[in-house]
């Protein structure tokens, strides 16, 4: 009798308690499928390494910069370029003087070209795509981040 | 009582706060030097008559665009861009000056551009020189230009952002070509405010 009412109660306990799980978990689900993506940077880095000039020079294909950058609007949507070298260089778009950086923020889902003569092609593309929608593509996007353990 | 008490004084650092958020130093639409050099001076032939030189524009901000009067396409749409901000500036437009130089000294003198240029905004002054002392001014700004044949004639394929000088003559940024006169607006007032 008394084995019956604790069986019983446990019961009640587990069932409460997945009850309580499941809705955490609808929780969780509902917050990662329409909470704002709020990254730490929306800055894509790209850095001329002291000596870069020089290794040139010496000859070393030295590929700082790629052909094409890809953005996404929200998250990643600001191509920061900066020289650490000890001269100017064309780095993107932009003469960029040494020590000093270049920030250009994107606002409109295109592709851009720029004359780059950093570039064996002569130019540079930047891909800005959409960010996630709200909902399924949200919560897919945060998986992924969350799967490859990448800080946003 | 008390609980509409409690709610306002909860609520009003979360106000103070958004709006301070919001009210953070606004930043540039185009791309922004940090920090920003002095602009490279230059002495050209200008199309009012005069030497074209950035001295002479400061206290203004200047919009520094390179192109050609043959261009068929990037030129005309990047100098309406600029005729439509400097429109929509008001009278904040005295204080912006757009400055065209060219990349095709062989065609463009300064009556060419005088009138190519009076079709935008007579507002607007041209600069040519020599070959040298345009290459030599291009090399300082990181612009590109190269003559490309096109059937009897040629194009000049080139550089197609414009470089905002602020009043007291450091180049602050690069707007890429294909913005909206809204985002010229926004920056020169920005650094108008400076």
């Amino acid at each position: 009798m008394r084995d019956g009412r604790v069986r019983a109660g446990w019961r009640t306990f587990a069932m409460r308690a997945s009850a309580l799980a499941a809705a955490g978990l609808v929780i969780a689900l509902a917050w990662a499928a329409l909470a704002p993506i709020e990254p730490a940077s929306r800055d894509q880095l790209f850095e001329i390494p002291p000596g870069t000039w020089a290794r040139r020079m010496a000859g070393d294909k030295v590929e700082i910069l790629p052909d094409t950058v890809r953005l996404t609007l929200g998250i990643k949507d600001v191509l920061l370029l900066r020289n650490l070298d000890d001269v100017p260089q064309v780095f993107g778009p932009a003469l960029i003087m040494p020590g000093q950086s270049f920030r250009l923020p994107f606002e409109v889902a295109s592709t851009y070209s720029f004359a780059c003569t950093a570039h064996a092609k002569g130019a540079m593309s930047v891909i800005v795509e959409p960010g996630p929608a709200k909902g399924w593509p949200t919560l897919r996007w945060r998986t992924l981040q969350w799967l490859q353990r990448t800080p946003t | 009582m008390s609980f509409v008490r409690f709610a306002v004084t909860l609520l009003i650092p979360v106000w103070l706060a958004a709006a301070a958020a919001a009210a953070a130093t606004p930043s540039l639409k185009a791309g922004a030097f940090e920090p920003p050099r002095q602009a490279p001076d230059f002495v050209l032939r200008g199309s009012d008559g005069s030497d074209l030189t950035l001295g002479r524009y400061r206290g203004k901000v200047v919009l520094l665009s390179f192109g050609f009067t043959h261009c068929p396409a990037v030129c005309p749409t990047t100098l309406a861009t600029l005729a439509q901000a400097r429109s929509a500036l008001g009278s904040a437009a005295d204080r912006v000056q757009v400055v065209f130089v060219t990349v095709d000294p062989e065609r463009d003198s300064p009556a060419q551009l005088k009138s190519y240029l009076a079709a935008f905004d007579a507002g607007f002054v041209g600069g040519t020189g020599k070959p040298e002392v345009l290459a030599a001014m291009r090399r300082n700004y990181g612009v590109v230009a190269e003559k490309v044949p096109v059937g009897d004639s040629y194009a000049v394929d080139h550089t197609s952002s414009i470089f905002l000088i602020d009043r007291e003559g450091r180049l602050s940024a690069l707007m890429p070509y294909g913005r909206d006169a809204k985002d010229f607006v926004h920056d020169v007032k920005l650094l108008l405010a400076k």
